[in-house]
């Protein structure tokens, strides 16, 4: 699969369509994100399996939020699986990212790891390499639903009580892209204080989720307490498919629902 | 246009977590947990989450500074290892090896705290040593 990665990379590179190619690099003994500028670079090019598929995944869409903003009138190439493709078509949406400034060189995920994910698609929409797995059994979410309310509420007490408000949840999150965040806003949330207050603390991250989250998993794989924090997210997005028939990142151009002015609103 | 992935170490405290400071146009705008480090595993404390933003600092402390008469002033390493050395022989020989206290850091390397109680039981003969690992 890398070759066919590689060979691709190196034509974007040569032909000059894109200025370069964010991927992953195996440099020093580790698995790295990395701007691949010229061809030769792409001989330690790595997808991001160190001793399992897909241990080694970081938010390179985030990374690349960073380069775009200082080089907005190039264009870059971005290394995706399907969860980074639903993070790609959401930021466009959230004009975070110009579709015309990135190219997206696609790869599948092994079936084990879209089962490990729960993944629902666990495949980009444009494939350069890889075979299709199938959706991932939901099972974390219906876990934690069939306990009694009690049992619930405690389950999740439990694990936000393990907090140490580092941040890498928000830190990690390629969907995470405001200025100003409110779990940083000292009136909404007190600053020296362990754990942070719960469940208020999580809740407002887990509501600032919605229409947001795309589901890769990174948040909970950087949380240095082992918060479910996927399975509280993968909530979030049930809700929004429940209600709003709306899966982020799924549909391309598709706004979430809260990132919608209706133009008649205030006509009314 | 450069950018690059920097591995380096967390230098906040001595547990060693790994991580890449985000390097573009020589400028360091972010930190990524290293995934494939067995010490942290792709996980940071607040602090080593936001590392990268002394790095620019304008009050980081570049140079030795003396204070004369009062003011600190920037001098040469030359200058404040010979007035440092002086100043800990003479209060040495007036008040006694145990009048003298070291301090080490958790920010350098191991080796280095090596040397500085080195330092402190050879040459000025005290046992006088702590840490900050009191953070």
């Amino acid at each position: 699969m890398i070759d066919s990665i590689k060979d691709k990379v190196k034509e974007l590179l040569e032909t000059g369509e894109i200025q370069g190619f964010l991927g992953l690099v195996r440099k020093n003994g580790h698995i790295a994100p990395h701007l691949f500028q010229k061809g030769e670079e792409l001989r330690d090019m790595s997808l991001g399996d160190n001793i399992i598929a897909g241990d080694s995944r970081y938010p390179l869409n985030k990374y690349l939020m960073n380069i775009a903003k200082a080089y907005p009138e190039e264009t870059f190439g971005v290394l995706v699986r399907g969860c980074d493709d639903r993070g790609l078509q959401a930021l466009y949406t959230w004009n975070q990212l110009n579709p015309k400034k990135v190219l997206a060189v696609g790869i599948t995920c092994p079936q084990d790891l879209a089962d490990a994910c729960e993944c629902l698609q666990p495949y980009p929409e444009n494939i350069t390499a890889g075979d299709c797995a199938k959706a991932g059994a939901q099972k974390s979410v219906a876990a934690i639903d069939a306990l009694v309310l009690s049992e619930r509420f405690s389950y999740w007490m439990d694990e936000f009580v393990k907090c140490i408000k580092c941040y890498g949840c928000s830190n990690i999150c390629p969907m995470c892209f405001c200025n100003e965040c409110s779990l940083k806003c000292d009136d909404l949330v007190k600053s020296g204080e362990l754990p942070p207050e719960i469940p208020v603390f999580h809740h407002t991250r887990a509501m600032h989720m919605v229409g947001r989250c795309v589901d890769c998993g990174l948040c909970e794989e950087a949380c240095p307490s082992g918060i479910p924090l996927r399975t509280l997210y993968k909530k979030v997005g049930s809700i929004m498919d429940d209600k709003f028939d709306f899966k982020t990142g799924m549909i391309r151009g598709q706004r979430s629902p809260l990132n919608k002015i209706d133009s008649t609103e205030g006509k009314k | 246009m450069d950018y690059r992935t920097v591995l380096t170490t967390c230098t906040y405290c001595g547990c060693g977590c790994n991580f890449f400071l985000e390097v573009l146009d020589g400028k360091a705008v972010g930190t990524i947990p290293c995934k494939t480090s067995p010490v942290n595993e792709g996980k940071l404390c607040i602090k080593g989450w936001n590392v990268h933003e002394f790095i620019h600092n304008e009050k980081r402390l570049k140079k030795p500074l003396l204070r004369k008469n009062g003011k600190l002033e920037e001098a040469s390493w030359d200058e404040a290892l010979d007035f440092t050395a002086a100043r800990l022989k003479e209060i040495k020989e007036k008040s006694g090896p145990d009048s003298i206290g070291f301090l080490t850091s958790a920010k350098v390397t191991n080796e280095e705290n090596y040397v500085l109680q080195k330092f402190a039981r050879a040459a000025v003969n005290t046992n006088n040593v702590d840490h900050c690992a009191r953070l």
